[in-house]
């Protein structure tokens, strides 16, 4: 591929996360939207493709919001890719940018979701007269959600977690290390003013919170609430159109991955979620001809502190098997070897989940054009966005300075 | 007729994969005749080679825990805290609930032994009981 046919993000945007009592999703992702649009110096009329996700609403986003922030008639793709929408959303864009049918899209992840519950969980046994009835391709005769396993999330998770502690044989108390790493999290939180939790949570308080499903507390999951992000993306050979400042703050999308979980042993028992992440980063890292110790920050899926510590490893940040030696060497840390989730990450920045796959790479975007304000990793040049949808999707962007217009 | 029925208490599996067989409760798998590949749902294909040949195959009762989580924030109709495992079944991996055994980390360990285990759904008003499985320490 010539360098004109690299693919830039031109404006980016996320909104405050937190509680949006008085706006709905079409308000929040227009907002994010309007955002990035001026982030780009561009109006709807120069966007070619739309791509939308919303997992919690009734459906047609991305036609809800054109009806508030501009109908021009351009194709408008509805997504739906768990966790991974919103990366999702962006990956449509890209695609149809690369393929040449127009030079500018845009995509939107928005949720509302303060004050959801537990999410996977669900089912309830009939409690009145009942005959069992077998249902499901398990031909179960009541929900196995708690009676087979768990399908809620953060058990889920603290599985996935706990599984990499037996594979790579840990001696430490498992509890400790993963509140250790939200402890991390939410430290970095108190930078980030667009986080729905920034304060400072010692260790002891973090492990003294309510325990949702071990080694998970409250604070180690990631917090429902509400937000939404969006991106415009562009052509090489169209921003080099474009005045200097936009090609100097353009980011250049080195990398564009999205990948579906491969058949292992167990992974319809436990989902998989690192398969998918290796593979992932494999083809991310070739695709921008760069290794993980060229990466100056990491945004990655930390959607509970239990899944934090595995994608060290799939991202191949360590050693194969070496999540914990990185993690307690500090490495992870902001003044670290290599700072990961200085957002704050899930568990303080907050999960709308649609959002995240684009607020994220808005994170990293931050640092790389060197306008991170008071959290700005000094001299950040390129960066590595990643998330995982549970079922599975994972994305994984790598994002550059564009090198143009310097 | 009522007595008749009381007298004839019958029991069925929780989930089609497993089986009761009088007293030696174990859960089968649908195997895949071409590359192996085992799963416990109902199947159209293999996931892993797309093959579209499956043979019934017992699978171990006894094997080590992988991993789990003590939950303790449940959907309604859930009892808490309970013991979520994924289960080494000698190469075959299952989810079940670590039972007969307090739900906290002083008992419940990575790579302990454990051996499928049964107990009572409670009845229908048939008075049909289902039984589930879950995995006890060995």
């Amino acid at each position: 591929m010539s360098a004109s046919d690299d693919i830039f993000i031109l404006g980016i945007s996320m909104t405050k996360f937190g509680k949006h009592p008085d706006k709905d999703v079409v308000d929040l992702g227009s907002e994010a939207i309007m955002a990035a649009l001026a982030d780009a110096g561009v109006t709807m009329a120069d966007i070619g493709v739309f791509a939308a996700g919303n997992l919690m609403g009734r459906g047609g986003i991305a036609q809800q919001l054109q009806k508030q922030v501009g109908q021009t008639g351009i194709p408008a793709y509805n997504v739906s890719n768990a966790c991974a929408t919103g990366a999702t959303a962006l990956r449509t864009a890209i695609m149809a940018v690369k393929a040449g049918e127009t030079d500018m899209g845009l995509a939107c992840g928005v949720e509302k979701l303060a004050g959801a519950g537990l999410l996977g969980a669900g089912g309830q046994a009939k409690s009145d007269g009942h005959e069992w009835e077998r249902s499901g391709r398990y031909g179960a005769v009541a929900p196995v959600d708690g009676r087979i396993g768990t399908e809620a999330m953060p058990g889920v998770f603290a599985q996935v977690g706990m599984e990499y502690l037996h594979e790579h044989q840990y001696g430490g108390t498992a509890f400790e290390l993963f509140a250790k790493i939200s402890e991390k999290n939410h430290s970095h939180s108190t930078l980030n003013p667009l986080a729905a939790y920034s304060k400072e949570m010692p260790l002891e308080q973090i492990m003294n919170d309510i325990m949702i499903a071990y080694p998970n507390t409250r604070p180690m999951c990631s917090a429902n609430c509400d937000g939404a992000a969006a991106a415009v993306v562009v052509s090489g050979e169209k921003l080099r159109t474009m005045s200097l400042e936009q090609q100097r703050r353009a980011i250049k999308v080195s990398a564009s991955v999205l990948t579906s979980d491969p058949y292992q042993e167990a992974c319809q028992v436990l989902p998989d979620v690192n398969t998918l992440t290796r593979n992932a980063a494999q083809t991310a890292y070739e695709q921008a001809g760069v290794g993980p110790e060229d990466l100056d920050l990491v945004e990655l899926h930390d959607c509970f502190a239990t899944a934090e510590l595995v994608h060290y490893d799939n991202l191949m940040l360590c050693e194969p098997g070496g999540a914990v030696d990185f993690f307690e060497s500090g490495a992870p840390w902001r003044d670290g070897k290599l700072p990961v989730n200085v957002s704050g990450g899930l568990q303080s920045k907050g999960h709308p989940i649609s959002a995240t796959g684009i607020a994220n790479i808005w994170e990293v975007c931050q640092h790389v054009r060197g306008e991170g304000g008071p959290r700005q990793i000094e001299g950040a040049k390129v960066g590595l966005a990643h998330v995982i949808g549970l079922g599975s999707a994972c994305g994984v962007h790598i994002l550059e300075k564009s090198g143009l217009a310097a | 007729m009522l007595s008749g029925m009381s007298e004839t208490v019958s029991q069925i599996p929780f989930v089609d994969y497993l089986v009761l067989d009088d007293g030696n409760p174990h859960l089968r798998a649908h195997e895949c005749t071409t590359c192996g590949a085992r799963y416990f749902d109902r199947r159209n294909a293999c996931a892993s080679c797309f093959g579209t040949d499956f043979t019934d195959v017992d699978v171990a009762t006894e094997g080590i825990v992988r991993s789990f989580s003590i939950v303790t924030f449940a959907a309604p109709g859930v009892e808490v805290p309970f013991v979520a495992a994924v289960v080494d079944l000698d190469g075959t991996s299952a989810k079940g609930n670590i039972i007969n055994c307090p739900p906290d980390p002083e008992h419940v360990k990575l790579g302990m032994k454990v051996r499928l285990a049964t107990y009572s759904m409670g009845a229908d008003d048939n008075g049909v009981e289902a039984l589930n499985y879950g995995f006890e320490p060995a």
